[in-house]
């Protein structure tokens, strides 16, 4: 059942691509003003889900709540609307390679409001600082280390100071002082800027410390939900072996 | 025998598929035609970059194909005492032909591929994605301004080229092989009507449209990271320039 603290409620998605089932009758909710991570093996949908709850796949059937309205029958220029309510750190950050850090940060407000150059700058300069990035305002994507990228990416999903914030898998591949300054920014995201954060990873000791919720994707299913000191006491084999790191149990390897 | 029907068959459905996409998205990208916002800088960049890029490399390879035009021609013509009339023939060729199909190839090589390789990164490096995630449409944003370009630009750079080409054919026809400088310029006043450059000039709009929309579109349905962005880049010139010279041929059925 929606609940008045969820923010997104997702009920019986389903996603084939081809005959390879991806969701299969997922349910899942997640709560407003908290860190809700969704954790789940590497290529077990955790993208594909995302990647639902912004529009930019429509399931095969099911309903997709944001704050609501069931966003699966939107057509693209009704979901423009909702996801100016959204703010997407990328897993690989997808700042635009032809513009600079300030110009890529500025983007979405120069698209969608109506501020002046000067109030724009501003905004940059602020959420640059936000993100510990004063002063680089002139630096090319390709001349900045993953981290910084990262850090800039969030910054641009910042601009407009969304409800919703996604992070796809934050923390890959950054060593392990630049993940924990990235789990920072995303609990500051949420004290700060008041957003939502919806987190997918498989970093479990990272989830453990920053995660509000947690809930499991394994086989097209949500799992387990809880607390990460409820999700530490679960039974479930398959939730025990994916937290404690084990090569051996119900999750087969291939 | 069967089965390479059935492959001929499978390819020329295949062919088909694509092409019904490649229109879903230029129909796509023209529903945009006129809806703000406009962002007017946008389409100025593709028109420096498809045009005025492109200037140096069509004037150049224009002026040699007017070049040996003359040459070939003259060598035939001479045989029949038919000299003077090498300024009608290449001016009639580069007008009529050579202008727009040339001028259609090297922007194909040069601006067509590099649309494909940028739009492709952008897609396997998600930035696609992003702007449809910041609520701005990708088609509208990055297709459309650069089928524009192509359409307006490649009428402006054909004009280049059928004057550098019949500038190559007077240096070799006048100041090498010693036409007659007049009857040179007075047989081409003579065949060459305004209806033959202006339907050149159709051909070159629909050329600069074909590779623009070609270049967009396998760029946009790339996959497979960079290796995918080198496949999808030769597909695009390879079916570009395919498109570019069955495209002619109806054309020039249908206008003379």
């Amino acid at each position: 059942m929606q609940n008045d603290r969820d923010i997104i409620h997702i009920e019986s998605l389903y996603k084939s691509f081809g005959d390879f089932r991806v969701l299969d009758g997922l349910d899942l909710s997640l709560e407003r003003d908290r860190v809700n991570i969704i954790i789940g093996r590497s290529g077990g949908g955790k993208s594909v889900l995302i990647k639902h709850i912004i529009g930019l796949l429509k399931p095969d059937s099911g309903r997709i709540l944001v704050r609501g309205e069931d966003i699966v029958p939107l057509n693209e220029g009704e979901m423009a609307r909702v996801r100016k309510e959204f703010g997407m750190l990328f897993q690989e950050a997808a700042l635009f390679d032809s513009l600079n850090v300030h110009e890529n940060v500025a983007f979405p407000l120069h698209e969608h409001t109506t501020k002046s150059y000067s109030e724009i700058n501003e905004v940059v300069q602020a959420k640059l600082a936000a993100v510990g990035l004063q002063g680089m305002d002139k630096k090319m994507p390709a001349e900045l280390s993953g981290g910084m990228r990262k850090r800039v990416g969030l910054a641009r999903a910042l601009a407009l100071e969304p409800k919703i914030v996604l992070f796809d898998e934050p923390t890959s591949g950054l060593d392990p002082v630049m993940a924990a300054a990235i789990n920072e920014l995303i609990q500051r995201t949420r004290q700060e800027f008041g957003a939502t954060c919806i987190v997918i990873s498989h970093d479990i000791d990272a989830t453990m410390k920053i995660a509000d919720n947690i809930s499991m994707l394994y086989e097209g299913k949500i799992i387990a939900r809880g607390s990460p000191a409820e999700i530490r006491e679960n039974s479930d084999p398959v939730v025990r072996q994916f937290i404690r790191g084990e090569a051996q149990g119900p999750i087969k390897v291939n | 025998m069967r089965s390479i029907l059935g492959w001929l068959g499978h390819q020329f459905l295949g062919l088909l598929q694509e092409l019904g996409r490649i229109m879903v998205l230029l129909l796509q990208a023209l529903s945009w035609l006129g809806r703000p916002p406009f962002r007017i800088r946008l389409y100025f960049k593709q028109m420096e970059f498809i045009g005025v890029n492109s200037l140096f490399v069509v004037a150049l390879t224009s002026l040699f194909t007017g070049m040996v035009l003359a040459l070939q021609t003259f060598y035939a013509f001479s045989m029949f005492g038919a000299e003077p009339l090498v300024g009608a023939t290449v001016a009639l060729s580069m007008t009529r032909e050579l202008g727009p199909v040339i001028t259609g190839l090297m922007v194909t090589g040069r601006a067509g591929s590099a649309i494909c390789a940028e739009i492709g990164t952008m897609r396997v490096t998600e930035q696609v994605d992003a702007l449809t995630v910041m609520a701005i449409n990708p088609v509208q944003y990055l297709v459309l301004p650069r089928i524009v370009a192509g359409v307006i630009m490649l009428p402006l750079l054909t004009i280049i080229s059928d004057a550098m080409g019949i500038l190559g054919g007077y240096l070799v026809g006048v100041q090498l092989l010693d036409i007659h400088g007049g009857m040179f310029m007075n047989k081409i006043q003579e065949h060459v009507t305004l209806a033959d450059v202006y339907n050149g000039l159709i051909k070159a709009s629909v050329f600069g449209g074909i590779l623009t929309l070609v270049g967009c579109y396998k760029g946009f349905y790339t996959r497979g990271g960079a290796e995918g962005v080198g496949r999808s880049t030769t597909q695009a010139v390879v079916m570009s320039s395919v498109l570019i010279l069955v495209s002619d041929y109806f054309l020039t059925a249908l206008m003379f």
